[in-house]
């Protein structure tokens, strides 16, 4: 009863699943990454303290995160189709799910980076470093460690939310468990689809913390 | 001549949601070139502070810094961070770059300063040479013991040629030995290339191994300054006192209890002798002429700021008149002589 079309099907969908997921952590990351930079930096505590640009990103933060993911989905299709043209498919999924991802990974960037010795962000000012230099010089270097980290939590975590993109005809091996499984009662297919997403999500876990740890220089 | 630096009614005060905090309560301080300069206080009495707003880390509430003649507060943004690369500041944790070796620590500042890749390491591996680390090149923070780390952070600071070497409890993260061959480094490095040294700490013995001067803060106040010898032979204040006699036991401080048990009641006078009135047998003279005993609570010797200093802690007969001629007899022998009675509380 296992086809080839079936394999076919389950190759394409690991493929989408990995076209969604990836391109929307590049993506996540090129708008999370400033904004989890600047909410570090802003906040009172930070490096350059500043009430409204905190407030503003922390607001903006919050409101993104607590949409349901499957709401937002729906919410941005007419943005969705003024950039990819359409609102369905796998490809156009990546503009909801970049919106999503972008504030948890501001929020995990925040994080990894309020982590950080305050005593070392005191002594490069001390040796007259400004602003700039020490974001990319002592906060991002010694939070490398805990950013990766975050990125191994991130590709997860959107993995999982590429799964809901099958409700709107996005593909991928959330969709064909979705669409076999619980519409069509085809429990082996739907087993096998998400057997394939929890070794992706194995496989992405396994190689961030191998990466992470071997960049970690605090060892001994 | 103005000094090195200079702070003229300093005060700094933190105001937080529900309370005003006066950390530092008009402060003048003149520090001059060359000195060791040695600002000492229990924690909390706004030491760390004032370090801070020696390079404007912290911003003074009032008054002024001036370094080198120049008003800090005067300073744009930029210019205050190319006169910060003047004034290098060590730390009680160190503070290196946990994900960065030995080696790019060093080059760190030099960095900032814009020095290209190549000049910044040959200057690094000098500095190494200095400290006495050169084998440790390549390693990490992490596998570096306390001392190394401070090594490491000194050359670090020593790296863009500072005036100005402000040392924020050094040593405290230290055990007494490693605490002793930094502190040793710290003067060479005053010796040999004339850095001005400030040095925050709550140990006396740090002072009276290094420092020419000396400020003691109390409750974010001057209490008293001046050079360290004047200082330890005539302390003027009950912090002075507290704090010399505190850091007179060493790293032991149980004797002194009970030491400070044994003044309890009785009359005590504090002697020191300098280096010409050691050759003289003052005590045992005295207990001859007078026919009575007396009691030896304390003697010691301490090396301050290299001239070897005794110290004695006599407990005099009861009898308050054989008491006041003891007194004037040691006093006629050219010893520092101070009541030391009621200080024990």
């Amino acid at each position: 009863m296992w086809t080839s079309d079936l394999t076919a099907m389950m190759a394409e969908g690991i493929r989408d699943t990995l076209l969604m997921t990836l391109v929307s952590t590049v993506f996540g990351y090129i708008l999370g990454l400033p904004m989890g930079i600047a909410l570090a930096v802003t906040d009172q505590n930070g490096v350059k303290p500043n009430v409204w640009i905190y407030k503003i990103l922390d607001v903006i933060a919050n409101i993104v995160r607590s949409i349901p993911f499957l709401i937002l989905l729906i919410l941005v299709m007419p943005l969705t189709k003024l950039i990819v043209g359409k609102s369905y498919g796998s490809v156009a999924t990546i503009v909801p799910l970049t919106i999503a991802a972008a504030p948890f990974i501001g929020r995990m960037i925040e994080s990894s980076l309020k982590e950080v010795d305050q005593g070392v962000v005191e002594a490069a000012q001390s040796m007259g470093a400004g602003t700039f230099t020490i974001i990319w010089k002592v906060l991002l270097v010694e939070a490398r460690t805990s950013i990766l980290v975050g990125v191994t939590i991130a590709i997860g975590t959107i993995l999982g939310y590429s799964a809901m993109a099958g409700v709107v005809g996005g593909g991928g091996l959330g969709d064909i468990a979705m669409r076999y499984g619980y519409y069509r009662y085809e429990t082996l297919i739907m087993i096998v689809a998400v057997v394939l997403l929890v070794i992706l999500v194995q496989i992405f876990q396994t190689l961030g913390m191998r990466l992470s740890v071997s960049l970690d220089r605090r060892k001994r | 001549m103005a000094g090195m630096i200079e702070v003229r009614s300093l005060s700094k005060t933190f105001v937080t949601k529900d309370a005003r905090i006066e950390a530092l309560q008009d402060i003048n301080l003149s520090i001059q070139t060359g000195d060791i300069y040695g600002i000492i206080g229990m924690s909390g009495a706004g030491k760390s502070t004032l370090v801070r707003c020696l390079n404007f880390l912290e911003r003074p509430s009032a008054g002024t810094v001036e370094i080198e003649g120049e008003d800090l507060s005067s300073l744009s943004e930029r210019a205050l961070r190319a006169k910060r690369r003047e004034i290098a500041m060590i730390f009680q944790h160190f503070n290196l770059l946990m994900q960065k070796n030995v080696i790019d620590n060093i080059c760190f500042p030099l960095d900032i300063a814009g020095m290209p890749k190549k000049d910044a390491r040959k200057r690094a591996m000098e500095l190494l040479e200095i400290v006495g680390l050169t084998d440790k090149a390549k390693a990490y923070p992490s596998q570096l013991s306390g001392g190394q780390k401070q090594r490491v952070a000194i050359a670090r600071a020593l790296a863009a040629n500072p005036k100005i070497l402000l040392c924020d409890e050094a040593t405290s993260a230290l055990d007494p030995q490693t605490t002793q061959s930094i502190l040793q480094l710290l003067k060479q490095i005053n010796q040999e290339y004339g850095i001005t040294i400030v040095i925050i700490t709550h140990e006396m013995a740090v002072v009276r191994a290094i420092c020419s001067h000396v400020a003691i803060i109390g409750e974010g106040r001057l209490v008293e300054q001046g050079r360290v010898l004047d200082i330890f032979s005539h302390p003027r204040t009950a912090q002075a006192r507290e704090l010399i006699l505190k850091g007179g036991g060493g790293e032991y401080p149980a004797p002194e209890n009970r030491q400070k048990e044994l003044m309890k009641g009785k009359c005590c006078v504090r002697i020191v002798f300098s280096d010409n009135s050691s050759f003289e047998p003052v005590i045992a003279n005295m207990v001859l002429k007078f026919g009575q005993p007396i009691n030896i609570l304390k003697a010691d010797t301490k090396n301050v700021g290299g001239i070897a200093r005794g110290e004695m802690i006599l407990s005099l007969p009861d009898d308050s008149d054989t008491q006041k001629s003891m007194m004037a007899y040691l006093l006629e022998r050219g010893l520092a002589l101070e009541e030391v009675d009621g200080y024990v509380d």
